[in-house]
């Protein structure tokens, strides 16, 4: 597989050379002279130097081939979204993943189209989370490999999702409720299903986004 | 009119100083707090501190009203992302990006984003003087 990285920090780096050791081809593009002078000691002819987000630049790396994969992991957040829009629009990059440096920038990351991303710090706050009890969802199963989570939670009458439809609550990406319980009975959850207080809901979550599911269903955890 | 002008340097407080001297309500947003010197002393338009990727930034800034935004921070980037976000978060009616890279500000023209390039209007310009002189200098001849 082809695979173009963008960004030689130690995300970039690191990545580079384990795909390179998987006998992958690899590009990687390090704008900063220093940098790039110590990837080049490594990498060679692997490494090339420039601006990542310069069209000329990506497409001297193969952009138009295209790569299989584009891994856009600078730190800057404004990069690594216009380098994943450029290869997925302009060059019809079927896989790009981006490196979510702020958290805060999430949000412009899913609402430009960028689906995949990775973003250390909401994975550590994931982490930590998932170390705390959390009132009001409890973890049924955990599977490991897929790194999901089911789940149970406990709609009350003054949850945010009280009242509203199952399609419309912005629950996290990768998460799907699956069933409500309610009266003794156990109902499949389609995106018209009403919530109601008092309705136990089995969710499949991302093990990261739990506390979202949560806030997304419960609203904010009582301090 | 409204009007919210991102990133307040040479470009954004020009534009600012010239839609607020046409009447307009204009708040302008940077990073940094000195950029309001450049609006000069009169300024009596508003100024948000803070960047414009930040949602609570624009949003302090009134963008959710604004009829017209100039995104001119001096990254490429950060200008079209920013756009991008006020289109279609905040669908405000006209946004403009300033895009140095003639080729990024192509590709996001062509994609809906309405872009200005200095640099290409640069190239325009310079080649224009330069083809004028050579077009006198035959017909002289």
């Amino acid at each position: 597989m082809y695979v173009l990285v963008a960004g030689g920090g130690k995300v970039g780096s690191n990545v580079a050379r384990s795909l390179l050791e998987m006998g992958h081809e690899v590009t990687l593009i390090e704008q900063r002279p220093d940098r790039f002078a110590r990837l080049e000691e490594e990498f060679g002819p692997v490494v090339m130097r420039g601006d990542a987000t310069e069209i000329s630049v990506l497409e001297r790396a193969g952009l138009a081939r295209p790569p299989e994969l584009v891994l856009a992991v600078t730190g800057d957040d404004e990069d690594n979204l216009v380098i994943s829009q450029i290869a997925k629009e302009g060059y019809g990059v079927r896989k790009a993943i981006a490196r979510v440096n702020n958290p805060r920038n999430q949000q412009h990351f899913d609402l430009l189209g960028i689906t995949q991303t990775v973003c250390a710090t909401t994975n550590i706050l994931g982490l930590v989370e998932h170390e705390m009890p959390e009132h009001g969802l409890v973890r049924l199963l955990e599977l490991q490999k897929e790194g999901l989570v089911i789940a149970e939670v406990q709609i009350e009458g003054g949850s945010p999702a009280a009242g509203k439809r199952a399609g419309g609550l912005g629950i996290p990406s990768g998460s799907r409720l699956i069933s409500v319980w309610r009266q003794g009975r156990t109902e499949l959850v389609e995106p018209s299903t009403v919530l109601r207080p008092g309705d136990q809901v089995l969710a499949v979550v991302p093990a990261t986004a739990t506390a979202d599911l949560r806030r997304a269903l419960l609203g904010a955890p009582a301090k | 009119m409204r009007g919210v002008v991102i990133g307040c340097g040479r470009v954004g407080s020009a534009v600012a100083k010239e839609l607020a001297a046409d009447g307009w309500d204009v708040t302008v947003v940077d990073e940094n707090e000195d950029a309001l010197a450049r609006l000069g002393a009169g300024w009596l338009g508003g100024f948000v501190v803070g960047h414009g990727m930040d949602t609570r930034v624009l949003e302090s800034a009134g963008i959710a009203d604004a009829d017209v935004a100039v995104v001119s921070t001096d990254g490429d980037n950060t200008n079209v992302v920013i756009g991008q976000v006020l289109q279609k978060r905040y669908e405000v009616g006209t946004v403009v990006a300033r895009v140095l890279d003639p080729a990024r500000a192509k590709f996001y023209a062509d994609r809906g984003l309405p872009t200005v390039c200095p640099t290409q209007t640069a190239v325009s310009a310079l080649l224009e003087t330069a083809r004028k002189a050579s077009r006198q200098r035959s017909a002289a001849s």
